[in-house]
């Protein structure tokens, strides 16, 4: 068995920072995962079929508009309603604290904020996606 | 969830759990096999392959939305490079792909190539194998940017089309040598720079020195790929190309070809494991390894006892 943790690492909407989506990106490949990276301005229901036929284990976000609200549970939605289950969706970029309980009661399972360092990341996906 | 019945039931989770059995091994992968095989070999692969950057992806997504446009469904298989070092890989090709993601008629998956040295991926041939069965019309193949010994794509695909773009300088000789002689087809992308009309000449005069060539003689097409420009006349080269082998004889004689070698593939990592097992797990080769250092006999000696042993 060859078996590789696929991570989708997308941005949803119209923010246009996406380099922490990409420090993201580069952390994850180094960590030994397979990173599929779909570039800027996403649609929730481009994501959720991208993490369909790439069959994912993990869906990561990255947001600093403050479109995380509306935005990051739709993907959950979506992604559910495809029959996806298992695949373990975080979220990152800025993200006032007060915000993080919500989006963790809507399905996304962390929060990265700006300063996370990448390791940090890497450890919490290997310890929540399922073998 | 049945994989193998719900992917010929139209599921399209289901596809995507099929190509990730395949590609991770998992035990159920040869039984999800043997159900689709039945359903295989209606489907045309057409291989994209070229130097790193050439527009591969964005030729992809024209060629793909052609097809669209013509009432035929898409699978495509896009190959990336993995790293050697740390196993990981970005794999970037739907970044150019993206107004195809949310057609029903179009199935994206990107590969690693993980370990694989030919361009592909191990599993290419069989992630093909269940789009096809799932009922896609035509199977897109994008290679990794390629030098010239990654040359897999030939194996795979029915056309292979070589994507080539002006101002590649000497580097075009070296990449020319090596992956000249699989192209069916030549694309000139980014004809909008200059020395697209250079490079056609550059192309025709090395065709002109191939005295290996049938009575197909590859068409060269420039196209500028991020604008949509000269694909319908692509198309229309793929489907000389496919008309022509078809008419010939060529692609039955292609694909008789792949279903040999993929048996043999197979046959091969069978017995590589049954001898795994035999010789390397009970500790065997070790032994033997120790009476070779000591000099107490050879390899050739000891390959052709085990041979007789195994295979009486
Ligand atoms: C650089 C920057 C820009 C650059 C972006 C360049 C680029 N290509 O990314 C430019 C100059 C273009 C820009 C433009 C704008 N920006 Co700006 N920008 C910033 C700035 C200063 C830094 C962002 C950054 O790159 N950080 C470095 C990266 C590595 O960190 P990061 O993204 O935070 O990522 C880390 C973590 O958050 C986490 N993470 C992030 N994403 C993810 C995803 C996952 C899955 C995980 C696990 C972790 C994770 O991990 C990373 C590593 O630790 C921030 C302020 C700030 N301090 O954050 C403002 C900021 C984001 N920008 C802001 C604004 C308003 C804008 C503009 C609208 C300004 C304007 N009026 O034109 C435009 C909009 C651009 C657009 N099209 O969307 C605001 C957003 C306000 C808000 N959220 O309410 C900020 C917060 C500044 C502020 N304090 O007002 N910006
Ligand atoms: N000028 C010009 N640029 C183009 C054309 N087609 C594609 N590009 C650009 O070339 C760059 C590479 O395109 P891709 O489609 O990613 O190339 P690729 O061959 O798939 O690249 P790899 O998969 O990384 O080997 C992108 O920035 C495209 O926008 C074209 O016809 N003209
Ligand atoms: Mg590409």
């Amino acid at each position: 068995m060859d078996k590789k943790i696929r991570v989708l690492v997308a941005k949803p909407g119209l923010d246009g920072h996406d380099r922490g989506a990409k420090v993201v990106a580069r952390a994850l490949r180094d960590a030994g995962f397979e990173v599929i990276y779909t570039g800027l301005r996403q649609t929730p229901e481009q994501i959720a079929e991208a993490a369909l036929q790439e069959d994912v284990n993990v869906v990561a976000m990255s947001i600093l508009s403050g479109a995380h609200p509306h935005l990051f549970p739709k993907v959950v939605n979506l992604v559910r309603e495809k029959g996806m289950k298992d695949v373990l969706i975080i979220g990152g970029g800025v993200i006032p604290e007060s915000d993080i309980p919500a989006l963790k009661e809507a399905g996304i399972a962390e929060v990265f904020t700006p300063g996370t360092p990448t390791g940090d990341v890497v450890k919490f996906i290997n310890e929540h996606v399922k073998a | 969830m049945d994989i193998a019945q719900e992917l010929l039931n139209g599921n399209r989770l289901a596809l995507s759990r099929a190509i990730t059995a395949i590609e991770n091994e998992y035990d159920d992968a040869a039984e999800i096999m043997k159900k689709i095989y039945p359903h295989t070999g209606k489907a045309y692969v057409l291989g994209i392959t070229g130097p790193p950057g050439a527009g591969k992806s964005t030729l992809t997504d024209k060629i793909a939305h052609e097809y669209r446009s013509q009432g035929k469904t898409v699978g495509i298989i896009a190959v990336d490079p993995t790293s050697p070092f740390t196993g990981g890989a970005i794999l970037g090709d739907r970044i150019r792909m993206n107004s195809l993601t949310l057609d029903e008629g179009v199935f994206i998956r990107s590969m690693g190539t993980r370990g694989s040295l030919g361009g592909l991926s191990h599993k290419t041939a069989d992630a093909v194998k269940a789009m096809d069965a799932f009922g896609k019309d035509i199977i897109i193949v994008e290679t990794v940017g390629v030098g010239q010994s990654e040359v897999d794509i030939v194996k795979a695909a029915d056309t292979t089309m070589v994507v080539l773009i002006p101002g590649m300088g000497d580097d075009i000789q070296a990449i020319k040598a090596g992956i000249l002689e699989i192209g069916d087809l030549f694309t000139i992308n980014k004809a909008d720079l200059d020395g697209a009309d250079k490079l056609v000449r550059e192309i025709n005069m090395m065709l002109d020195l191939d005295t290996f060539m049938t009575d197909w003689r590859p068409p060269i097409e420039k196209v500028v790929a991020n604008q949509g420009e000269g694909i319908t006349e692509l198309i229309g080269r793929v489907k000389q190309h496919r008309e022509y082998i078809e008419g010939n004889g060529e692609l039955t004689k292609r694909r008789t070809k792949r279903t040999r070698d993929e048996l043999m593939d197979i046959l091969n990592s069978r017995i590589g494991a049954y001898l795994k097992k035999k010789i390397v797990d009970t500790g065997r080769l070790d032994d033997l390894v120790e009476k070779l250092k000591a000099r107490e006999t050879d390899p050739y000696t000891v390959a052709d006892a085990l041979t007789s042993e195994m295979l009486k």
